[in-house]
């Protein structure tokens, strides 16, 4: 167990508090709807390639924190997000064998996952929002995931150098 | 590859007791939910990590503030005199209005205490910077600068220069959550400014747009009519301006009339609200009440610190 198989954790921690500040900022109205879902973006591609550090305990402590700065229901966040990270630490040897579109797929599939987590804790609650409402960011997310592999890789890249 | 830079322990890919550490997670926080939708009990949690968000929010807000410190800066000393001069003559129309308002106001004082009703007092109005608008298209839910140190509670009314905004539903130490009235969950007891009709405006998860579902179809209610608080039901102050009727749709068939208006606060892109404490004194003896209606109509308006 040389230094170097180690990741430094602050790359990690730096992405996961960019990706909860980008979940914050104030966008204008109508972008709103369509605000990728950062933090679930960054955790899935965490826990999908170092799945032994960040899994299902770091996504529900960020899960409280978002249920928080969101003003949702104290755990709905957590809920959804531990689900997805669970899904993706258990598969994740699978996940980081598949061609980038197959893997695409599969984030679609997580980013919607979490989405009908949320609407399905909304809809037992009774918060009422219309279901297409919750189209928006699995749309966008799966838009930038390449984005984010790509800086996410660079990252990982250097730091092992 | 990829398998070079897996974590701590190389003999499984597997972290230990991973279903395991699921599941009690899950429970865990099916059981928050439950409480948190039940009742208050948890509170001081939110509010606990609702300390840790606000750096995070202060730094995600700070370009905003630069942009605005840079556009102050930067303009021109003419166009500032230009400013100022509008102010300035703004300033004096609304002088000459508080002038009979301060009047108005001990009279209706003297009346109330002879009627031996409840007299308020001013409410004392201080400004808040919003910090951000509602993370979530479906719940409009702003945060504002100012938190219990403040003086800041839960249920205390935002207004903006035009109108009722919004109340703060989570007061936390530093910064608070207000709801809009537009929120889909949020519903306030108002009144036709007209006639006095009551009613209630609910929102309807769009920013320029309140409903009144509960008026029959023969209420007297028309477009252009302007919606002010109540005061009834307790959480909002009479009389402050809410809303302006835009449409009455009345269909003989139904039971009621559907009828929109739009907010009178400009929900979408206020930037800068007003905290409201309004406080309800006791009557005294009439010289008293006409002593401190004078005393203040000096002190007019000022607000705490700011």
């Amino acid at each position: 167990m040389s230094k170097h198989r180690y990741a430094p954790p602050q790359p990690i921690i730096i992405s996961l508090i960019a990706a909860l500040m980008l979940a914050i900022a104030p966008m204008p109205t109508w972008a709103e709807a369509f605000r990728p879902d950062w933090v679930t973006l960054t955790l899935i591609y965490w826990a999908m390639n170092l799945p032994r550090t960040y899994s299902v305990g770091w996504a529900w402590i960020i899960g409280l924190v978002l249920d928080v700065a969101q003003g949702t229901l104290l755990g709905q966040h957590a809920l959804a997000l531990s689900l997805v990270i669970f899904v993706t630490a258990r598969f994740h040897l699978q996940m980081r064998q598949f061609p980038a579109l197959q893997l695409l797929a599969t984030v679609l599939a997580l980013l919607a996952l979490y989405q009908f987590i949320l609407f399905w804790v909304n809809g037992v609650a009774g918060v009422n929002s219309p279901a297409i409402s919750y189209w928006g960011p699995v749309l966008t997310g799966s838009l930038v995931w390449p984005l984010m592999t790509m800086l996410f890789g660079g990252i990982r890249y250097r730091a092992r150098n | 590859m990829a398998a070079a830079l897996a974590d701590k322990q190389h003999r499984s890919p597997y972290s230990p007791a991973l279903g395991l550490r699921f599941l009690l997670l899950a429970t865990l926080s099916i059981l928050l939910l439950v409480v948190d939708h039940r009742n208050n009990a948890l509170d001081s949690a939110r509010k606990a990590i609702g300390a840790t968000v606000y750096p995070l929010r202060v730094v995600v807000d700070a370009p905003v503030s630069l942009w605005r410190w840079l556009g102050e800066t930067t303009t021109s000393r003419n166009e500032l005199q230009l400013k100022n001069s509008r102010l300035n003559a703004e300033r004096m129309l609304t002088q000459a209005r508080l002038q009979r308002y301060a009047a108005l106001e001990a009279e209706n004082r003297r009346l109330r205490a002879m009627l031996e009703a409840t007299t308020r007092v001013r409410d004392q109005v201080r400004v808040a910077e919003i910090m951000s608008v509602s993370s979530n298209p479906f719940r409009h839910v702003l945060v504002v600068d100012k938190g219990t140190r403040d003086g800041v509670f839960d249920g205390q009314v935002l207004i903006d220069a035009e109108g009722v905004v919004g109340q703060i539903i989570e007061a936390g130490v530093l910064s608070s959550q207000g709801i809009l009235i537009s929120d889909p969950d949020h519903a306030l007891p108002v009144e036709v400014n007209r006639n006095g009709l009551r009613t209630i405006a609910v929102g309807t998860g769009e920013f320029d747009r309140l409903d009144l579902p509960f008026l029959p179809n023969n209420a007297d209610i028309h477009e252009g009519d302007l919606l002010v608080t109540s005061g009834l039901g307790g959480a909002f102050p009479a009389g402050y301006p809410v809303a302006i009727v835009d449409s009455v749709v009345r269909v003989p068939q139904e039971p009621f009339a559907s009828v929109a208006a739009q907010p009178s606060a400009a929900l979408s892109q206020v930037r800068e609200i007003m905290l409201i404490w309004s406080a309800v004194d006791e009557p005294s003896d009439e010289a008293a009440v006409a002593e401190q209606a004078a005393a203040e109509a000096v002190t007019s308006e000022e607000t705490p610190d700011e």
